[in-house]
């Protein structure tokens, strides 16, 4: 089995093109639709059980790939430690001590306290919180709209695809933190607005590789069968074709979650993103950034700490397009 | 080929028309306006006044008409004027800017592609070699890093401590190692992946296998068939890459001072300086718009296949 080497890559701050080096139009053919969907309709024990088998050929393929466990086990101790940060976390992470100004690492202050005192590593604690919080937030608003505008250009073809596909080509090719900083700027400086303007400019990928499959998909005897049976355009789509590109959506979810991270750290350290007060890792580095020469070790570990969390996202995904992707099977 | 470059323009025009169009609605949201800022807090002017500023500047025109009239001026040549600066043509921003983006943008394509690709066609022709395992691990890091962070760490190590380059500004050749070595940096690793990953595709095909059993030696089955297939996937991502290393020289230019499209981009948005923001993003659609009929058409070159269809 090869390993996957054409990958949607990370960009340097987020989520702008998957060069995935395939054009669009022949990105893909559908192939997830082999899985099951034709069972769809069919007796609910078989299914059941079709479905389990699937489940554990996909996680034993999964598990061949360790590098993918590693990013797995990452993620488990991130998001535990996220959801503890109130009991782990050592020192509010909000209350300056101006005593403690640029600290370096002690015995109290394992990791030594930022330009105004404050603790770096309850800092980073709960700097976890807003980065897996922007992360699975603006890759939900951006699923929601990449699969709906996909699945109606794939799906009705014609002027709507041309449109849509036109929407999409422009979006994938226009540098998205340009248009992401733009956005930023006019709205209210919060978590929630951060969330949607980066859902709102990062969709562009799963509309293409969605829209790819729902062309293929809408071809084939299934579909025509349930047209045949009366179903409407809607349920269709939501029944019969969409089920078909869950797994290639979870795998893009995971593969551009690592950018969306980078994407908020990068409005964050241009002082665009979230309050400063908020101990978001790319609002750390800005600090950092600040104080480079006299205080060079504010600005260390909260980049290592992206860096770490990005790369067991894409680890993660690179697992799961293995296990998920039949493209990838031998 | 002509029917199809006419179209590709077309699209192109209309692609560009869409981005300002964007662009234009969303600075509409801005919750200040600039006049704010060029009053400041507390400043002594009366309504009357205002009322004028708005009334030059055509503030009080509803904001479909504005852009009409921004577009009509833009169709002349005419950029308008900076707000903030008062009164500077935006053109002569522009003009000021562009060549300083362009040189780091150019420099950190060229750095790229002349590392990624070579490299990535190495590590496919040689497989689960040590140079393929440890140029593959750089390059699965290289795509995690965040670019600012790199940027931050090199200015600590090559600039505070060891002096050899300035931490920031554009004198001199010294001064460009830092950014266009950063900008180049994750591009190197994404492209050096996906170059391996075409050449290892390639590599599979029948022709490859056909070349070597015809007895072709090792270098012109390379040359010949695997380097020429291996390509084209490389040339499509060209437009992505564009779009890519623009989205990274807003950072890089921030971080390093440099007053190229970048950093002016950064300070116009944050002082809601409209105009500014507008030409710069129309520059950047008309960039990417170019930058991808170029991309179609040198893959309908390289490939004959494209081309005969």
């Amino acid at each position: 089995m090869s390993r996957p080497d054409v990958s949607p890559s990370q960009p340097l701050i987020g989520g702008d093109a998957a060069p995935d080096g395939i054009p669009a139009s022949s990105a893909r053919h559908g192939l997830a639709a082999e899985a099951n969907a034709p069972s769809r309709e069919a007796d609910a024990l078989a299914q059941r059980g079709a479905n389990r088998s699937e489940f554990g050929r996909a996680w034993r393929r999964f598990k061949r790939y360790r590098p993918a466990l590693a990013g797995l086990v990452f993620l488990v101790v991130l998001v535990t430690v996220a959801l503890l940060a109130d009991v782990v976390a050592p020192y509010d992470p909000l209350v300056p001590e101006p005593r403690l100004r640029g600290d370096a690492p002690s015995r109290e202050h394992l990791l030594g306290n930022d330009s105004i005192g404050r603790d770096i590593l309850s800092r980073l604690l709960y700097g976890a919180r807003i980065a897996l919080v922007v992360g699975l937030g603006a890759s939900a608003i951006a699923v929601v709209i990449g699969v709906a505008i996909g699945a109606a250009a794939g799906y009705f073809g014609g002027l709507v695809d041309q449109v849509l596909s036109r929407v999409i080509d422009t979006l994938m090719a226009f540098p998205t933190l340009a248009l992401l900083v733009t956005l930023a700027a006019v709205l209210e400086p919060s978590l929630r607005n951060v969330v949607i303007a980066i859902g709102a400019t990062t969709w562009s990928s799963y509309a293409r590789v969605v829209r790819a499959d729902v062309l293929s998909l809408r071809q084939r005897d299934f579909v025509s069968a349930a047209r045949a049976a009366g179903a409407s355009d809607t349920r269709i789509i939501a029944r019969h074709i969409l089920p078909n590109v869950v797994g290639p959506v979870i795998v893009l979810i995971t593969l551009g979650i690592g950018g969306i991270i980078i994407l908020e750290s990068a409005l964050s350290f241009l002082g665009i993103g979230l309050d400063p007060s908020e101990p978001s890792w790319g609002g750390m580095l800005n600090d950092g950034r600040a104080y480079i020469r006299r205080y060079p070790h504010i600005a260390i570990v909260p980049g290592v700490l992206i860096a770490l969390t990005v790369l067991a996202f894409n680890l993660l995904g690179d697992g799961l397009r293995d296990a998920l992707d039949p493209r990838q099977r031998s | 080929m002509l029917r199809y470059v006419a179209g590709r323009l077309l699209q192109g025009v209309a692609v560009i028309f869409l981005v300002s169009f964007a662009t234009f609605g969303i600075m509409q949201l801005a919750p200040g306006s600039p006049i704010d800022l060029l009053i400041g807090e507390g400043g002594r002017v009366n309504q009357a006044q205002i009322d004028a500023i708005e009334r030059k500047w055509g503030l009080d025109q509803p904001w479909h008409r504005q852009y009409l009239t921004w577009l009509g001026n833009v169709a002349q040549g005419d950029f308008g004027r900076s707000v903030l600066r008062t009164g500077t043509p935006v053109s002569d921003m522009l003009l000021e800017a562009a060549p300083i983006t362009l040189r780091l943008n150019g420099l950190a394509l060229l750095l790229s592609t002349a590392i990624a690709v070579p490299v990535g066609i190495l590590a496919a022709t040689r497989r689960y070699s040590l140079f393929d395992y440890a140029s593959m691990l750089l390059a699965t890091l290289g795509v995690a890093l965040p670019g600012f962070w790199v940027a931050l760490m090199a200015i600590l190590l090559f600039s505070q401590e060891l002096g050899w380059v300035p931490p920031y500004g554009t004198q001199g050749w010294r001064a460009y190692l830092l950014p266009v070595g950063v900008l180049a940096f994750q591009e190197t690793a994404i492209l050096a992946r996906l170059t391996r990953g075409a050449t290892s595709e390639v590599l599979s095909q029948d022709y490859v296998n056909t070349a070597r059993a015809k007895g072709l030696t090792d270098r012109a089955v390379l040359g010949r068939h695997i380097v020429r297939n291996a390509l084209l996937p490389i040339v499509t991502v060209l437009g992505y890459r564009l779009a890519f290393i623009l989205s990274g020289t807003i950072v890089v230019e921030t971080i390093f001072a440099w007053g190229g499209l970048g950093g002016l981009f950064i300070d116009s948005v944050l002082n809601l300086d409209y105009q500014v923001v507008q030409a710069i993003v129309l520059l950047l659609a008309t960039v990417v718009v170019v930058g991808n009929l170029l991309t179609d058409l040198a893959y309908a070159v390289i490939d004959p296949r494209i081309r005969l269809k």
